[in-house]
């Protein structure tokens, strides 16, 4: 069953058509990829599904709603989390006040606050420096609370926006792990940006491919990753040649 | 933050003591109506410096027109009393809501704006409530100000209503900072789209900072008014004396701690009237024009080396003092 469904979501900055008619279906319990190349729109679309820039044309359907003019606010407790690439921690507030700020999305009581995010500081592996200052942390440590904070206010579909970006290999097998587990423990349904191949060919169903702003091509990873159209975005019409000379 | 679930006392034994000390307090100067009146100042301020510090301490608003609430609350308070003989005391009940109403009726224009843009939008809207004031002489006998006979000589009623109106507002904003909503004030001060991110309607929370901040801005206007018994426009709506000072409160305090602008207050008053008096008389009488000027050394130092204030780098100057003292014992 689809949760969210974009429908020739479109926006154009000016002349510029960062988002050009992107239709997709993301169904429930899955881990959807989104690729491409940089500046091709990958995080402009996470910006218009929680409505932080207004979509030119097209709509956003989350779970049967049409949420495409709903405040920023109002998607997140409709039940849309999301971290952001560059990492936004309240710098002077500590790991754990972090994720009690967005655990009070639903809970309303301060003990039932701090219970969610005991559970989802835990969760990501940051029970040790839950009494840390956010802005002291280490890039992997902010990473985490990014995550630990969107699940906080208990979402059913997360939006992960190039969560594994600078993180050093043994950090990068930790974000596997979490994200993994975000889906198989809590039951959340993921939409991943990401960058590196190893994290996004390894967890996700299905992978959507994005240039320019506009679809290139849909479907399993290992289909995804042999399509000439894809490699070309990625590495130039050099490459395709050869691909196609190869394959 | 000890145990795990359980919060600390709403009012510590720290604060009781400091309760029970301003309650006495007045007693000790009973033969000076000069200290006592400073005191009431203090209070003044203390109710000043901590509204404006949920606003801007707490939520990340940087008022730079805290005068406007201020003189709003103090004119509340004066104008049915100029016009219609309505005894200005309703203003404690009138001032605060007032206020409330004008910072509502500002926050539609000033909260479209961020940052160093919002402490503009504030100042202007002080600026032009000033000039309104002054200039329309049907409604508010402009520049010449309105009088009224102060109902008591002795200070103690005042001390006491200004006691009571300085630890209203450090206690509310005590209650509402270990609620939910104060919560959605640090993370809105932090970073507004993360907030709004984590489902925060920054705009509602914005608004009921705002509420409670004008709020006790207003009240404070009011008892002015009633203390003091004359205000001008150029004195409640003043920018430098009102505006800049209660910035300077919060910062030289703490900005962000429940007790932060109490102590910026008594340092503030302390400063002011001891180059005022030129240190008692004690120092030449030119000293007496140098109050502004060694207070506003006193800011710099305290944004340059301890930039949470007094309150708040609390830990550090303690650090330092434990330092020196150690260094100086191992010579």
């Amino acid at each position: 069953m689809s949760i969210l469904s974009l429908d020739k979501l479109t926006k154009n900055f000016g002349g510029l058509m960062a988002v050009d008619h992107v239709s997709f279906d993301v169904n429930e319990g899955e881990i959807f990829g989104l690729i491409g190349p940089n500046g091709s729109g990958k995080t402009t679309i996470f910006n218009l599904i929680n409505h932080y820039y207004t979509a030119t044309d097209g709509k956003i359907i989350f779970k049967g709603q049409d949420i495409t003019n709903k405040k920023t606010f109002e998607i997140a407790r409709l039940g849309i989390g999301r971290t952001f690439q560059v990492v936004k921690p309240l710098r002077r507030l500590s790991v754990e006040e972090n994720v009690m700020a967005a655990a009070f999305a639903r809970e309303s009581t301060f003990a039932g606050a701090r219970k969610v995010a005991s559970e989802m500081i835990d969760f990501c592996n940051l029970t040790n420096v839950s009494n840390m200052k956010a802005g002291g942390l280490p890039i992997g440590g902010r990473k985490r609370l990014e995550i630990a904070r969107a699940l906080a206010t208990r979402p059913s579909l997360i939006l992960l926006d190039e969560t594994a970006a600078g993180l050093n290999p043994s950090e990068l097998d930790e974000a596997i792990d979490i994200i993994k587990g975000i889906r198989d423990k809590l039951g959340i349904t993921i939409i991943i940006v990401e960058h590196i191949m190893k994290v996004i060919m390894n967890i996700s169903d299905r992978i959507h491919a994005i240039a320019f702003g506009a679809t290139i091509t849909e479907g399993p990873p290992a289909e995804v990753a042999k399509h000439p159209t894809v490699i070309e975005a990625y590495l130039g019409s050099d490459y395709k040649m050869e691909g196609q000379n190869y394959a | 933050m000890e145990d795990k679930n359980k919060k600390s006392p709403f009012v510590t034994k720290v604060e009781l003591g400091i309760i029970a000390f301003a309650i006495i307090l007045p007693f000790i100067f009973d033969s000076s109506p000069y200290f006592q009146g400073l005191l009431i100042f203090v209070l003044m301020w203390v109710i000043l410096g901590t509204s404006w510090n949920l606003l801007a301490g707490y939520t990340g608003l940087v008022s730079f027109g805290h005068a406007a609430y201020f003189g709003i609350g103090a004119y509340a308070a004066a104008l049915p009393y100029y016009h219609f003989h309505i005894s200005p005391w309703w203003g404690l009940l009138t001032g605060g809501i007032v206020a409330v109403i004008l910072g509502y009726l500002l926050g539609i224009v000033v909260f479209r704006l961020r940052g160093p843009y919002f402490a503009l939008g504030t100042l202007a809207s002080a600026e032009i409530l000033r000039l309104i004031f002054g200039e329309e002489e049907w409604l508010t006998n402009g520049h010449n100000g309105i009088l009224y006979m102060t109902t008591w000589v002795s200070k103690y009623p005042y001390y006491f209503i200004a006691l009571i109106l300085a630890l209203g507002a450090i206690f509310s904003v005590k209650f509402v900072m270990r609620t939910k909503a104060g919560y959605y004030f640090l993370s809105i001060r932090e970073d507004e789209d993360a907030a709004q991110a984590l489902g925060i309607n920054t705009k509602k929370y914005k608004n009921i900072s705002t509420v409670i901040s004008t709020f006790w801005a207003g009240m404070a206007g009011a008892f002015y008014m009633i203390y003091m018994g004359f205000i001008d426009p150029e004195v409640v709506f003043a920018l430098h004396n009102i505006s800049i000072i209660t910035i300077l409160v919060g910062i030289i305090g703490g900005v962000g701690t429940i007790w932060g602008p109490a102590v910026g207050a008594v340092v503030m008053v302390l400063v002011q009237e001891l180059f005022r008096s030129s240190i008692f008389g004690l120092a030449p009488s030119w000293v007496s024009g140098m109050h502004a000027f060694v207070f506003g050394l006193l800011v710099i130092f305290v944004i340059l080396y301890m930039a949470g204030g007094i309150l708040g780098d609390w830990d550090l100057i303690k650090k330092k003092l434990k330092f020196s003292r150690k260094v100086e014992t191992s010579k």
